[in-house]
């Protein structure tokens, strides 16, 4: 597949029938989200007071949402206490000049980033590369998905769908290693030799951050690798963009967070690298720290009050290991930084309404409930879902009275009036009988008509039977 | 007990067998069933695909259809779901007190068939004969929507001359979510290809289930497919003697 390709958004159906017959692919993700999908398990049976952890973090977020115009006030407040600087930003757009400004202002060419899904949101690396400022992702996926020319497809591990071997490859060709064999370790040491220079050289690093706690105006960044903590300790510059719905009252409410997340994540009992910093201290990791506050869609986000629930995401990203669709089409299908399930309900209410591709999204799911099982702040992902496609319903509506016109309005509210007829419905299993006639071959439906054709390309369908139920309890009675 | 049957359009108009098994059962077991004829849809299809608004008509016809009933049982788990979970909302969306409150009444009496028999009844054993080698398939609106539990699983148990193989991956969605299998057809077959996968490596005749809606997904497949596997609802299996 091209790349310009890859690039115009499409419906998620569309995308899908690509990504689909690729073979690696499909091989790379079964293998990944099978595996993490029995750990998590594993850790999370072992809990014996999991599901109030989870009933736990879903009322610290729903308190949060309640309250955001006051932590965000607050979270200001002790930022600039501790010795930071905030900054607002209404949208990407504003996002990206502010913290370009400021990488400017260094005199920077080059800067580190970790923790950069909120800021791939933003398309902060495209808006500094047209400053002339290279932005180098640390995370090794993030790296690796940075050297390809690729796109994160995931939101913990942003190159599982790359297996050893395609990495290996990309090593030997962008770090000019010719004799790197696909061992991991091998292929960690080759990163980290690369990346530790980097570290060094750095003056400006900017992360995203998994949370920030109102209170004090502490941040935190949670990660597997210690190339975090480089990022937000080295540099003299430290910039950070936090998206509005991360923020948490207080210390306390990490311990809850920090039991859910691992677990539920990386399926690991407690996290490796646990960063936390409050504003500056002298002598010690960054002067100089800002902290970048983003709306970018989230107030009209918690302005639907059934929508508004995906704001708790925590982006541990265990309804992606679990979902049947995510499992076999991969990230790409989704063209959001946001992909799987939790991408299905966020990304169409960040974009709004009005953007085709992202109203697919919603009915990319077969509602099987796998992600809300394991979504440890509760987040009912299949109820969100079936509320968007209203939304979607509602908003193609308004749009005209010719839109009921469209195949698939008419067939639902001629349906609907059948149903509400018993005679009507009768009828209708009396017409379909006579008509599947022109159809049926060997007491199956092979070649339906649109829109069955769908159904039927790849699979039979069942025929309206001779007697259907209701004809037998006549007979009966 | 006097029981109000909630067939289901799509088990009145593609799998009559299903219903006529349920009906056989549950006065094998010495109820009186009868079939409320007005009855036509839950509404499922259209909620789930978006249609909301659409929707409260068949709600309010469902409610009065239904209000005498001492017991509505239906053999499709998925209906159940929905009536439990959406029509709730529902009623809500209508800004009618009267629908709430017929709505709030008729919960407690709606059930699943196998919940029925299990949890209502607490009967486990239902006296049923099926020498064949069966894999069941918990759909899963079944489990996680309606947490009917392992109750399809205690009856096929009890069930004489039965096979009972476990399906591996068995939580696992089958593809068909509605008008899902249309709108991502490929996506909703590449779900299918591993689930038919799974049926096939038990080396089962019989694919069971407490959902006709998945079970002509997964029939679809096999029938296609020239496999020689049948797809079974477990009413039916139930009323085998």
């Amino acid at each position: 597949m091209s790349t310009s390709k890859a690039n115009v958004p499409q419906a998620f159906e569309i995308n899908a029938r690509t990504y689909l017959n690729d073979t690696q692919l499909r091989r790379n993700l079964g293998h990944a989200t099978h595996t993490i999908r029995s750990k998590r398990i594993k850790v999370v049976e072992e809990m014996t007071d999991w599901e109030d952890l989870r009933e736990a973090g879903r009322q610290i977020k729903q308190n949060v949402m309640a309250d955001l115009d006051m932590y965000l006030l607050q979270l200001e407040e002790s930022v600039v206490k501790a010795g930071g600087q905030v900054h607002w930003a209404q949208d990407a757009a504003d996002a990206n000049r502010i913290i370009t400004s400021l990488v400017k202002q260094k005199g920077e060419c080059e800067v580190v980033k970790v923790k950069s899904i909120t800021t791939d949101e933003i398309g902060l690396n495209e808006a500094l590369a047209k400053e002339g400022i290279h932005a180098l992702e640390t995370d090794l996926a993030e790296l690796i998905v940075q050297m390809a020319d690729d796109e994160p497809s995931h939101i913990l591990v942003p190159a599982i769908h790359k297996n050893r071997s395609e990495i290996r490859d990309l090593f030997r060709e962008k770090l000019g290693i010719d004799n790197l064999s696909d061992n991991p370790r091998e292929l960690a040491d080759a990163a980290r030799r690369y990346l530790r220079q980097k570290f060094l050289r750095a003056k400006v690093g900017i992360s995203g951050a998994n949370f920030a706690v109102a209170e004090t105006g502490t941040v935190v960044v949670v990660e597997s690798e210690g190339n975090g903590r480089m990022c937000t300790t080295l540099p003299e510059t430290l910039i950070t963009v936090l998206g509005i719905e991360k923020i948490i009252p207080s210390w306390q409410d990490f311990e809850v967070f920090m039991q859910l997340l691992p677990r539920s994540s990386t399926a690991e009992r407690m996290n490796p690298y646990n960063n936390f910093w409050t504003g500056t201290t002298d002598g010690d990791g960054p002067a100089e720290f800002h902290l970048v506050l983003l709306d970018n869609g989230r107030t009209d986000v918690l302005a639907d009050e059934v929508g508004r629930d995906a704001l708790h995401c925590i982006r541990c990203s265990a309804c992606l290991n679990v979902c049947p669709v995510y499992e076999r089409v991969g990230g790409h299908a989704y063209h959001s930084v946001y992909p799987g399930p939790i991408g299905a309900i966020l990304t169409p209410q960040l974009r709004g309404p009005g953007d085709a591709a992202a109203a697919s999204l919603p009915y990319a799911s077969s509602l099987c409930g796998a992600c809300y099982e394991v979504c440890p702040v509760k987040i009912n992902i299949p109820e969100i879902l079936v509320h968007l496609r209203n939304r979607g319903v509602r908003y193609k509506n308004q749009k005209g009275l010719l839109s009921w016109l469209k195949p698939e309005p008419l067939l639902m509210k001629m349906m609907v009036q059948v149903f509400k007829k018993r005679m009507l419905f009768e009828m209708a299993q009396k017409m379909a009988r006579i008509s599947q006639r022109l159809f049926i071959r060997r007491g199956a439906i092979s070649k339906g008509p649109f829109p069955l054709s769908a159904w039927t390309e790849t699979r039979d369908l069942k025929p309206v039977a001779r007697q259907t139920f209701r004809e037998w309890w006549k007979t009966r009675s | 007990m006097n029981v109000s049957l909630f067939i289901a359009c799509f088990n009145d108009t593609l799998f009559p067998e299903t219903g006529i098994a349920t009906v056989s059962l549950l006065e094998r077991l010495g109820h009186h069933v009868d079939f409320p004829v007005e009855q036509t849809c839950c509404g499922q299809i259209h909620y789930n695909t978006g249609y909301h608004e659409e929707v409260i008509p068949l709600v309010k016809k469902f409610v009065e259809v239904f209000s005498e009933s001492e017991a509505v049982v239906a053999p499709s788990a998925s209906c159940v779901a929905m009536i439990r979970d959406y029509y709730p909302k529902l009623a809500v969306l209508s800004g009618d007190p009267a629908l709430m409150e017929q709505v709030d009444q008729l919960l407690p009496r709606i059930f699943e068939l196998s919940q029925f028999l299990v949890n209502e009844l607490g009967i486990e054993d239902v006296g049923a004969y099926y020498p064949h080698r069966v894999t069941f398939h918990p759909t899963c609106h079944s489990t996680r929507m309606l947490h009917i539990g392992d109750a399809p699983l205690r009856l096929l148990k009890h069930v004489r001359g039965i096979d009972l193989v476990p399906l591996p991956g068995a939580d696992e969605c089958c593809g068909f979510g509605g008008t899902f299998a249309i709108k991502n057809a490929d996506t909703s077959m590449a779900m299918l290809t591993d689930k038919i996968s799974s049926i096939k490596s038990t080396r089962a005749e019989v694919c069971v289930s407490a959902d006709n809606s998945c079970l002509m997904h997964i029939g679809g497949a096999l029938s296609r497919m020239r496999s020689g596997v049948k797809v079974v609802h477990l009413a039916e299996i139930l009323a085998s003697t």
